[in-house]
């Protein structure tokens, strides 16, 4: 396994910049967050900590229930994004796949389309 | 161990050098979009704060930074602290992919370093559309830790809005790794070597990709929340969306992490679709060791061209309906994204390059 051992050294190598740069920027907000945090003023009162509505007395919980449109927006994106993302690997290797992935493609593609009418005509891409 | 020494000083004076032109340019996109909208609107902009107002961002950067950052009532305190930061980590660090000039790779003390992008990986564009994901965590998280009805609408809208958008951007790019070949941001900028005229958008063999580019930039504008697809932060309905009760610096944060998304997404339509660095026409390109002085200014101009653009669509464009977006986003610009798909490809298998 010294293959396995050199492509892991090689990604160690491509992707520890990476971890280094969310290190910094993490710390760069966290830094700054508590920095800020030592010069600011705090004059907390009940007016000010209240949240925002209009200037009136928040009344209900502001947890409310929402739409489940949302929801179902949620769940078409899942199903549809794990497709898309089912075309870049195909789409990458392209060159080699020849006139077989070509074809096994446009069905697959068939299948979104078909999906996608179905979503379409039950309605669930409306929105009001 | 000298060697690995030697990388890290050189990573970090790469991501300090990054990070930095990354925060300055959100500094000064802070004035130019104010300028730029004034001037397109026949009137001054700030103009108090040093000469011309150039001084504005700084003015206003410590302002916030000396501003009583409160937490509202009930709200959540852990998860309303943490989501600024997990907005603004996922927009800087999707530069860490982009090549700003030439891919060379030059031997300092005997380490292998590549000066103009920080780590060439494989999957540079998977990369970037992964943590520009993890943005839309932390805007639906800070709109609902807010304990507030409008960021938690704002914060809904802007859920729902993202991850719609999100999925033209994931088809639009599809057509330029058919033509490209990789997903590495530095072998798709390799493929467009020579001239406009390789440039994907306009690449005439097998198929230009300008409708895949018009989508992405369409995509880009409501991924980023700018107008006008601003609907999770509306001021005439929402206040101000999922940051309403954010002040001082976390609210800077947010502000901050939308600029830094316009420039990461500025920096994808120039790379994608627009030559990376390469010259417009090949004599404009320096040759050898000072390429990357042209390399540099050409990503420039074309960076700041996209973002004007953004200002550009701001002024000139009104607020959409949300039903209308969602409705534009679902049934409009999908079914053209997966069009534009097939094309390309029959015609990519037709007339391979």
């Amino acid at each position: 396994m010294v293959g396995g051992l050199d492509l892991f050294l090689d990604y160690l190598a491509k992707y520890s910049p990476i971890v280094v740069f969310i290190i910094l920027a993490a710390g760069f907000g966290i830094v700054t967050l508590v920095l800020s945090y030592l010069v600011q003023p705090k004059y907390p009162e009940d007016e000010k900590l209240s949240v925002y509505e209009c200037g009136s007395e928040p009344f209900s919980d502001s947890r409310m229930p929402f739409p489940v449109r949302y929801y179902v927006i949620a769940m078409l994106f899942v199903i549809f994004d794990i497709e898309v993302i089912f075309l870049y690997p195909w789409a990458v290797t392209f060159d080699q796949l020849g006139v077989i992935g070509l074809i096994e493609m446009m069905i697959f593609i068939g299948l979104f389309v078909v999906a996608y009418v179905y979503a379409w005509r039950k309605g669930a891409l409306e929105w009001d | 161990m000298f060697d690995t020494s030697i990388k890290l000083a050189l990573t970090l004076s790469q991501i300090g050098a990054v990070m930095g032109v990354v925060l300055l340019t959100v500094a000064v996109l802070t004035l130019l979009e104010r300028k730029v909208l004034s001037w397109m609107q026949d009137r001054m902009g700030p103009m108090e704060v040093g000469p011309y107002g150039v001084l504005q961002p700084v003015a206003d950067g410590l302002k916030l930074f000396f501003k009583e950052d409160i937490i509202p009532a009930g709200a959540n305190k852990i998860m309303f602290s943490l989501a600024p930061i997990l907005v603004l980590v996922p927009a800087l660090i999707g530069f860490a992919v982009i090549p700003f000039g030439p891919n060379w790779t030059i031997d300092v003390m005997g380490v292998e370093f590549k000066p103009f992008v920080i780590s060439d990986i494989n999957i540079g564009v998977l990369y970037i559309l992964a943590f520009a994901s993890i943005g839309a965590y932390g805007v639906i998280l800070g709109g609902w830790a807010s304990n507030s009805k409008y960021s938690l609408l704002g914060g809904l809208r802007s859920a729902a809005q993202l991850i719609s958008y999100e999925l033209n951007v994931g088809l639009a790019i599809v057509g330029v790794l058919l033509l490209a070949g990789s997903l590495s941001l530095v072998e798709i900028t390799e493929a467009q070597a020579g001239g406009f005229w390789n440039w994907f958008a306009f690449d005439p063999v097998p198929f230009p990709q300008f409708i895949a580019f018009v989508i992405f930039l369409i995509a880009s504008v409501a991924e980023t929340n700018r107008l006008p697809f601003d609907l999770p932060e509306a001021e005439s309905e929402l206040v101000a969306g999922f940051f309403t009760e954010y002040s001082g610096m976390r609210f800077a944060f947010f502000f901050m992490a939308e600029y830094a998304n316009m420039i990461l997404v500025s920096c994808m339509s120039t790379v994608l679709f627009f030559g990376g660095w390469h010259a417009p026409l090949p004599f404009l390109q320096a040759p050898g060791m000072f390429a990357w002085v042209t390399g540099i200014f050409w990503f420039t101009a074309k960076v700041y061209f996209f973002l004007f653009l953004f200002f550009w669509i701001r002024a000139t464009l009104p607020r959409l309906r949300y039903d209308q977006l969602m409705r534009f986003g679902w049934k409009v610009l999908l079914p053209i994204a997966l069009g534009n798909i097939v094309v390309t490809s029959v015609l990519a298998y037709i007339f391979p390059n």
